[in-house]
């Protein structure tokens, strides 16, 4: 206990904490895997640890490999409260302030015995894939996981879209990793034998679930918005972005979202938040960065009170870019792995995500832009203030800027968030008031 | 008449303004903000509302022109005179506190030499009181917590030695009864002390005695007339616990930006530097927020980074800035974190730099860092007003212009003495606004 003391104390939990049904059903999904990863040495199965950005879930399902996300982990355990003290063991253990806090809630979970965010330990990889480059950081992570556990790694170079788009030559050089170190690598390891068929299978079910997903992250166009598009779609994209993309069970949990969410639409209903229906809609925001996840609760609350709903963000989109026509493609199957893994937000060049936050902000009547940046996450923040200069200077609306952290619960200052979250909506409101005495 | 308030609740002091129908500032308060801030609220507002009826009382007098050149004079003497009896109220409020803390502090025999300890004391306090209020006297500050804080040191440590009881013991029944007196409110008592101070000022001042009728008549009507409390609206880190409703709550950004147009009707940027926080602020030509950057995580580079700097050299914080300006030499100082900050003072003096140069090279650095978080926000536009403590401070001054010349050429750099009210006029021109130009009425908080 004693190294926890320096950490802030955890928030006690509201009572009757509101959710959808099918929030409850992502809930449920992400505990079942971890149940699975716990258990999956015992049931002969083979352990792949891979990143959520362009991740190839589908390919991985070929090979039998039950899969672990280590950012998924560390948010879960962020949300859980248990990363303050891996953060700290990790430090310990010689980690600087600097690095990643994803990072070192992993490391500290490693160093406390592996137990996961649902308390199962969780097993040693038997492979690591290496499917996202675009973040230098991931391959420090997992250089330190494959010193650690001596397992073997595999890595797929994924070009940076430089020059807005994915050239061919782009898309070649990637399905050619995959043909010729990806797939036979995979194969050796799980000992399966790679069945295209089965990809093209694996594909169609991912595709039906992305059409769903779209479909739910476009309600927000409605006013009211039936969704918040930022802390509901962290919920919405949990399965889609994780180890469930291509499983029955993924399109299963589309299908049911998109039906409450399109039956909230009817009802002319806004947002569900934790305390309950959400109010009057005040302010339509799209949000850029990560959402900082030991304190989720308390942030999202700094909005709902206000009446601020986000309609869109660009961290819904982290795992894959869908809302621009991508779908993977049965017929094509591995150019469309490789597609994913080009397209994904992370991946855009600063041009084209200041295109894709000036289309947002037209498409779904958004007031503004607020950038949540991360202290730790060069993926994210570098460039975003020049992203907010040309956003706003191309919309015409305001923008604000505030920082907090992914899972370190020390970079999460309450009051000075707040104070500029309200100094933000405030000036929305001002300026609105201003525009309409003009006209 | 209507009043419209304005009040910002800052971590270090409490402003207030309050302004009239046709936006023409009548009075302005100051308090420190204690850790209450709803008397310091309350404090603050009833502050500017004196003012505010000095400045009336101006108005009428120059109007009637019954006190034809000698108006200063008259005006001055009679804020002192003001000052002096609602201080002789607080002292002794002070003393009958201060003899109850005793009755439940645990000295054991010492009690009854402490308690006659104390009536000495303040016998003493009392006697003196008059010579704070001269027109000569300099008081360091003006909250009746130091004023009499200062002077009962004082006393108490000569009585102490005197009557051969403990320091010790008069220095607690002080501090658990000053935080009691400071936390009262004699809002019933100003009219009362007003009268008084206006008998005490035509004896100090007998030529005025005889045109006794012409100079009272006015006041007098003043003080019959209501200021009623329009519209207020609240700003600051203690906005929260104002007590009134949402409505009445703007956020300092938005008050600031407001208040410097206000102040400078030109104003395209606003950088105010205050205890615990730096704020860039750009604003329309209407005064309304475009954008704003503060400081995040860390307050190194704001008022607080020179409070520290002045502890660390033992000198008063108005001194760092007159000691900076003697500088011949350029020392780079690091600006990321105030500690270091200090030891990298210490490290310079045992080099041999001088102190004015080091002084300069602090103030630079709060400056610098003032610099990054307004490029953050868009960089300087035309015309720049500078707002917050710091502005008072002719170093930190010098530095921002030598820095904006460099960085952005030749600026209009606007620095008002009153700037430490900016957020509070904003908040009495948004309280305007909301009555006048929204039609809105004051609601309660729910």
């Amino acid at each position: 206990m004693t190294n926890t003391a320096a950490m802030p104390a955890s928030v006690k939990k509201p009572q009757n904490v509101q959710k959808e049904d099918a929030m409850l059903l992502q809930k449920e999904m992400i505990n079942s895997n971890y149940h699975d990863l716990a258990h999956a040495h015992e049931q002969g199965r083979k352990v792949a640890a891979t990143f959520v950005p362009g991740n190839l879930n589908e390919l991985l399902m070929c090979f039998d490999f039950a899969r672990s996300l280590p950012e998924t982990n560390a948010l879960q355990n962020g949300m859980r409260k248990k990363s303050g003290k891996m953060i700290m063991d990790a430090e310990r253990d010689g980690q600087s302030e600097d690095v990643c806090t994803y990072v070192k809630a992993d490391l500290g979970m490693m160093m406390g015995g592996e137990v996961g965010p649902t308390g199962e330990v969780l097993p040693k990889p038997d492979i690591l894939l290496l499917s996202y480059t675009g973040c230098f950081t991931f391959m420090k992570w997992f250089e330190l996981i494959r010193h650690k556990y001596g397992c073997e790694t595999v890595m797929l170079h994924v070009p940076y879209q430089g020059e807005g788009r994915i050239a061919p030559n782009m898309r070649e050089y990637v399905v050619k990793q995959l043909k010729e170190t990806v797939i036979p690598t995979l194969e050796r390891i799980s000992g399966v034998k790679f069945d295209i068929d089965r990809l093209r299978q694996y594909m169609r079910e991912s595709q039906k679930a992305e059409e769903d997903l779209v479909a739910v992250l476009h309600s927000a166009k409605n006013r009211p918005s039936p969704i918040d598009g930022y802390f509901g779609a962290v919920y919405y994209i949990g399965p889609i972005f994780t180890a469930f993309r291509g499983t029955p069970e993924a399109t299963e949990y589309y299908r049911v979202l998109r039906q409450e969410i399109e039956q909230r639409v009817r009802e002319g209903k806004g947002p569900v938040t934790p305390e309950g229906e959400m109010g009057e809609e005040k302010y339509r925001l799209v949000v850029e960065g990560p959402p900082n996840w030991t304190s989720f609760r308390e942030f999202w609350k700094m909005f709902y009170d206000e009446g601020a709903v986000v309609v869109s963000s660009t961290y819904a989109k982290v795992g894959g870019l869908y809302d621009f026509g991508f779908r993977h493609d049965a017929a094509h199957p591995l150019e469309s792995l490789a597609d994913y893994c080009l397209g994904c937000y992370t991946n855009l060049n600063l041009p084209s995500r200041v295109d894709m936050i000036c289309k947002y902000i037209d498409e779904y009547q958004a007031d503004g832009l607020l950038i949540n940046s991360i202290k730790s996450c060069n993926s994210f923040s570098a460039g975003q203030l020049l992203i907010l200069r040309e956003v706003e200077r191309r919309t015409g609306k305001p923008a604000a800027f505030i920082e907090t952290d992914l899972v370190d619960p020390r970079y999460f200052s309450a009051a000075n968030v707040k104070n500029r979250l309200e100094s933000y909506f405030q000036m929305v409101k001002a300026k609105r008031v201003a525009a309409a005495a003009v006209h | 008449m209507r009043c419209f308030i304005g009040i910002d609740l800052g971590s270090t002091t409490t402003k207030a303004v309050v302004m009239d129908e046709n936006q023409n500032i009548l009075g302005r308060g100051i308090t420190n903000s204690r850790s209450n801030y709803d008397t310091a609220a309350a404090i603050a507002k009833q502050e500017a509302l004196v003012n505010g009826r000095f400045f009336l009382f101006r108005q009428a007098l120059a109007n009637t022109g019954a006190l034809n050149g000698a108006l200063d004079g008259f005006l001055g003497q009679l804020e002192r005179d003001f000052r002096s009896e609602q201080y002789l109220e607080q002292l002794a409020d002070l003393e009958a506190t201060c003899q109850r803390s005793l009755a439940t502090a645990k000295f054991g025999d010492a009690t009854k030499a402490v308690g006659e300890a104390l009536t000495e004391i303040f016998r003493r306090l009392t006697v003196e009181a008059p010579t704070l209020f001269t027109p000569t006297a300099k008081r360091k500050s003006d909250f009746f917590r130091d004023i009499a804080g200062s002077q009962y040191l004082a006393t108490g440590e000569a009585v102490a030695k005197e009557s051969g009881i403990r320091y010790d013991f008069l220095l607690n029944v002080f501090d658990r009864s000053i935080i009691e007196v400071e936390n009262r409110v004699y809002g019933d008592s100003i009219k009362r002390h007003l009268l008084a101070a206006l008998e005490r000022t035509f004896v100090e001042l007998p030529e005025t005695a005889g045109r006794r009728n012409q100079v009272e008549a006015p006041i007098k009507g003043i003080l019959d007339t209501p200021l009623e409390e329009t519209y207020i609206v609240g700003t600051g880190y203690g906005r929260a616990r104002l007590p009134f409703s949402k409505e009445h709550v703007r956020s300092e950004i938005l008050c600031h930006g407001l208040g410097a147009h206000v102040m400078y009707p030109g104003t395209a940027t606003v950088l105010d530097i205050g205890g615990q926080d730096t704020k860039a602020i750009q604003v329309d030509p209407a005064g309304i927020v475009e954008s704003f950057q503060m400081n995040d995580r860390c307050a190194a580079g704001c008022g607080r980074y020179l409070g520290y700097i002045a502890d660390e050299m033992n000198m008063g914080l108005h001194e760092l800035g007159p000691m900076a300006m003697k500088s011949t030499k350029t020392i780079r100082i690091n600006s990321t974190c105030t500690v270091f900050a200090g030891a990298e003072l210490r490290d310079r003096l045992s080099l041999g730099d001088k102190r004015e140069d080091i002084m300069a090279g602090l103030h630079r650095a709060i400056i610098l860092r003032a610099m990054s978080i307004l490029a953050r926000s868009g960089g300087i536009r035309d015309e720049f007003t500078f707002t917050g403590g710091v502005a008072k401070n002719e170093a930190a001054v010098k530095a921002l212009r030598d820095l904006v010349r460099e960085n952005y050429g030749e600026t209009t750099l606007n620095i008002n003495p009153d700037s430490i009210y900016t957020g509070a006029l904003g908040g009495a021109t948004f309280a305007w606004r909301a009555v006048v130009e929204e039609g809105k009425v004051a609601e309660a908080r729910v």
